[in-house]
């Protein structure tokens, strides 16, 4: 079956690429879990990756942040490109990548520390330590993340103790208070209830103003609702990868089709 | 019914604990509560004015002339039998000899030296009886005679012992009426008192603990649990940290594992010999034995516990914090320094408070390396370099090394109490510090 045939960078609505990959490949010791794929990320975009579990959707999001460093028995063959720079490459800087790219994962995962320490941990890495500007930051990530009238009494408190909605947007503030040019996030949403889900939406669709969004979900409702592309994946191969408009009414691969019309996955 | 039984079995082994617990702890307590709080006589109030000055000492004395007057009695009786005994012939005189001697000799024990003595060398013979329990027990002497007899009933052919009242050994002399009077005036001569003898905690000790409390003693275990924490916290945390996050797997780092576990279960005296060996012998860290390398002995000892503690509550940390810090731009160490040991602070903690306990309470290790049974009191800066006294070495001593255990037995069991008040303290501290830790880190 011919699964590459989307190596071209499109370009979407005239936007210009932000990072593209081409015959990316990831590996689990001798497991290959992401097979050869290639695509591009265009800027402030909202792009959703779909496909059944197991089918590496999350490997390959966590490989463009080097989040896979973590795992001593991962590695990776083929170019990942950001900013005219290979993000495997000997140059590449990883803890400036990780500032540049951020990343959302699928269960909150807060600082057992006050909210504001949270949200202070990236910029205080980064060297701000003037207590005005790290106020400014918090207040101003916080309302970013839409969670700033909920929490700004509660500043000190630890941030254990929100509920899973809060502590999402919690850790999405964070994110975004090293003011990062992409974001990942991992099925941001599988652990909330609709409401806080609902809330989540809302802000990826106001973030994509100035933010460009790689989003992994397994809600095609979701995938749907807030995404501009969509790629879909199966058995680590990237099966079709086009805008949302066109993978949801007109797929051109039978694979996708059946996928999303629920026959499989 | 499996189920049954195993909560039986859990509720038995628990409650035999238990009571093993009480069994061994409340005496202790109940005695060694009583090297703090117990009835003292006017001997102690004198010596813990003429040693440490403290009380009023002009109260004191008006105290000690009524006392004296008290006494006047029993000595005034000695005199009068001696003087007729001048004229007894030799024989009946040689007779009564030794029997005098015992009764002067109990005396002493009971009220210190007789008015116009020469001031006896021994401290001990300076001052009569501190505490009244131990003043009853000398009052006994006084007023009977320890005799060794054949059963007179009969039944067994070993000798029983038997107490002879000495009025009756001394029917008909001069000396008679002393014992009735002695019994009845005792507490007049002696003055008991309530009292709460904090300082037992803080005060040194006079002729061989005779007097004076155990501070030195406490204050060596201290420098000693001290010593040992502070030279095992950064090792141990160090290497929990390597072990956790930098090792790679490999045969090597399973190793190491296994002889840090396997040096946890060394014998401690073979961790004092070893610290005879390599700090005093071949390091040549003091000239003699020194609390500092005591310490460094001790560490050693805690030091597997620690590492094993701390790689535990390390490897306890979720993953996903790691992950969200790396993934915020952090590199490995300000990750393990600002998110993974905050975390983990809570079990590295235990570990340590548990490892002090067990610092503060070993004998062994310190026997050829730091502790002695009598030292000087010196400036914090000097002890370090000087060996000390330490409790569970001191306690060790006491009872098997001194040459009048019966007479000091509350400072053995006040030690005892001691020591494990301050193990039991460390605990609780650690309970409260880790309960609020675990609060602030829990939200709540
Ligand atoms: N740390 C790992 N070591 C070895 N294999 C792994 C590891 N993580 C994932 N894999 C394998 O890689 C493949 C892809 O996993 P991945 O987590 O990327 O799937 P996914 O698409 O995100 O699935 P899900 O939708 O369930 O999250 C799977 O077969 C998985 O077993
Ligand atoms: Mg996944």
């Amino acid at each position: 079956m011919s699964t590459q045939k989307l190596t071209k960078d499109f370009i979407f609505d005239n936007k210009k690429t932000h990072l593209s990959f081409k015959d990316f490949s990831v590996y689990y010791g001798d497991f290959q879990a992401v097979k050869g794929v290639s695509g591009a990320f265009p800027e402030k975009t909202v792009t959703a990756i779909i496909g059944p579990s197991g089918c590496g959707k999350s490997t390959l999001l966590r490989s463009i942040n080097r989040m896979n460093d973590l795992i001593p028995v991962c590695h990776t063959s083929g170019s990942m490109i950001y900013e005219g720079l290979d993000i495997y490459g000997e140059r590449m800087d990883v803890v400036k990548l990780r500032q540049r790219i951020g990343m959302v994962f699928q269960k909150p995962n807060a600082f057992p520390k006050s909210i504001f320490d949270n949200i202070a941990y990236g910029p205080r890495l980064m060297g701000i330590k003037n207590k005005a500007e790290l106020n400014e930051i918090v207040e101003k990530s916080l309302t970013q993340a839409a969670i700033w009238d909920e929490v700004k009494d509660r500043l000190h408190k630890n941030a254990l103790g929100m509920s899973g909605g809060q502590q999402q947007r919690l850790c999405l503030a964070r994110a975004l208070a090293v003011e990062p040019d992409i974001l990942l996030m991992d099925e941001p949403t599988s652990a909330l209830d609709p409401k806080a889900t609902a809330k989540i939406e809302d802000l990826i669709c106001e973030l994509k103003e100035k933010y460009t969004i790689v989003i992994v979900t397994h809600n095609m409702q979701q995938a749907a609702r807030i995404s501009d592309l969509t790629a879909f994946m199966y058995e680590g191969n990237m099966v079709e990868f086009d805008t949302t408009d066109k993978i949801f009414t007109n797929p051109s691969m039978k694979q996708t089709e059946e996928y999303i019309t629920g026959r499989f996955g | 019914m499996l189920d049954h039984s195993f909560t039986g079995m859990g509720f038995i082994s628990v409650g035999l604990m238990g009571v093993v617990l009480l069994v061994i702890l409340l005496p202790i307590v109940y005695r060694g509560a009583q090297a703090y709080i117990f009835t003292e006589t006017i001997e102690h109030r004198r010596f813990q004015n003429e040693k440490f000055q403290r009380g009023d000492a002009q109260e004191l004395a008006e105290e000690y002339r009524a006392v004296k007057a008290a006494r006047l009695p029993v000595y005034e009786a000695i005199e009068k039998f001696e003087a007729k005994k001048r004229e007894w012939p030799k024989d009946k005189k040689r007779e009564f000899r030794s029997e005098l001697k015992a009764v002067k000799k109990a005396l002493h024990h009971l009220l210190g030296p007789a008015p116009g003595e020469k001031t006896p060398v021994l401290m001990r013979q300076q001052f009569g009886q501190t505490r009244w329990d131990r003043a009853q027990v000398k009052l006994h002497e006084v007023l009977y005679r320890e005799d060794w007899v054949e059963d007179p009933t009969g039944q067994t052919k070993e000798l029983v012992q038997v107490f002879v009242p000495r009025v009756d050994l001394f029917k008909g002399t001069e000396l008679e009426p002393m014992f009735e009077y002695t019994e009845k005036n005792v507490e007049l001569m002696l003055r008991p008192k309530l009292t709460f003898y904090w300082q037992f905690l803080i005060d040194r000790s006079y002729d061989a603990h005779f007097f004076g409390g155990i501070g030195p003693e406490v204050r060596g275990t201290l420098l000693l649990t001290l010593g040992a924490i502070v030279f095992a916290i950064p090792f141990g945390i160090i290497a929990a940290i390597y072990l956790c996050e930098y090792a790679k797997p490999s045969k090597t780092v399973h190793v190491l594992r296994s002889c840090i576990n396997t040096l946890a279960g060394v014998p401690s005296i073979v961790f004092g010999l070893f610290g005879l060996a390599f700090f005093l012998n071949t390091l040549k860290l003091t000239e003699s034995k020194s609390v500092l390398a005591g310490s460094m002995t001790l560490s050693l000892m805690i030091l597997p516990t620690i590492i094993r503690a701390s790689e535990e509550a390390i490897m306890a940390v979720p993953f996903a914090y790691k992950e969200a810090s790396m993934g915020l731009g952090a590199g490995k160490w300000r990750t393990i320094c600002k998110v993974i040991l905050p975390a983990a602070l809570p079990g590295i903690l235990t570990g340590i408070v548990l490892s002090m306990g067990r610092a503060a309470g070993e004998t062994a290790p310190i026997i050829f390396t730091a502790a002695v049974s009598v030292g000087d009191k010196l400036p914090l800066t000097e002890a370090f370099f000087a060996p000390s006294q330490a409790l569970p070495w001191n306690i060790y001593n006491l009872c098997s090394e001194h040459e009048a255990v019966d007479s000091i037995r509350h400072v053995q069991y006040g030690m005892v109490f001691t020591l494990i008040a301050m193990v039991l303290l460390l605990n609780m501290l650690a309970i409260v510090f880790r309960a609020r830790l675990h609060s602030k880190t829990k939200g709540v």
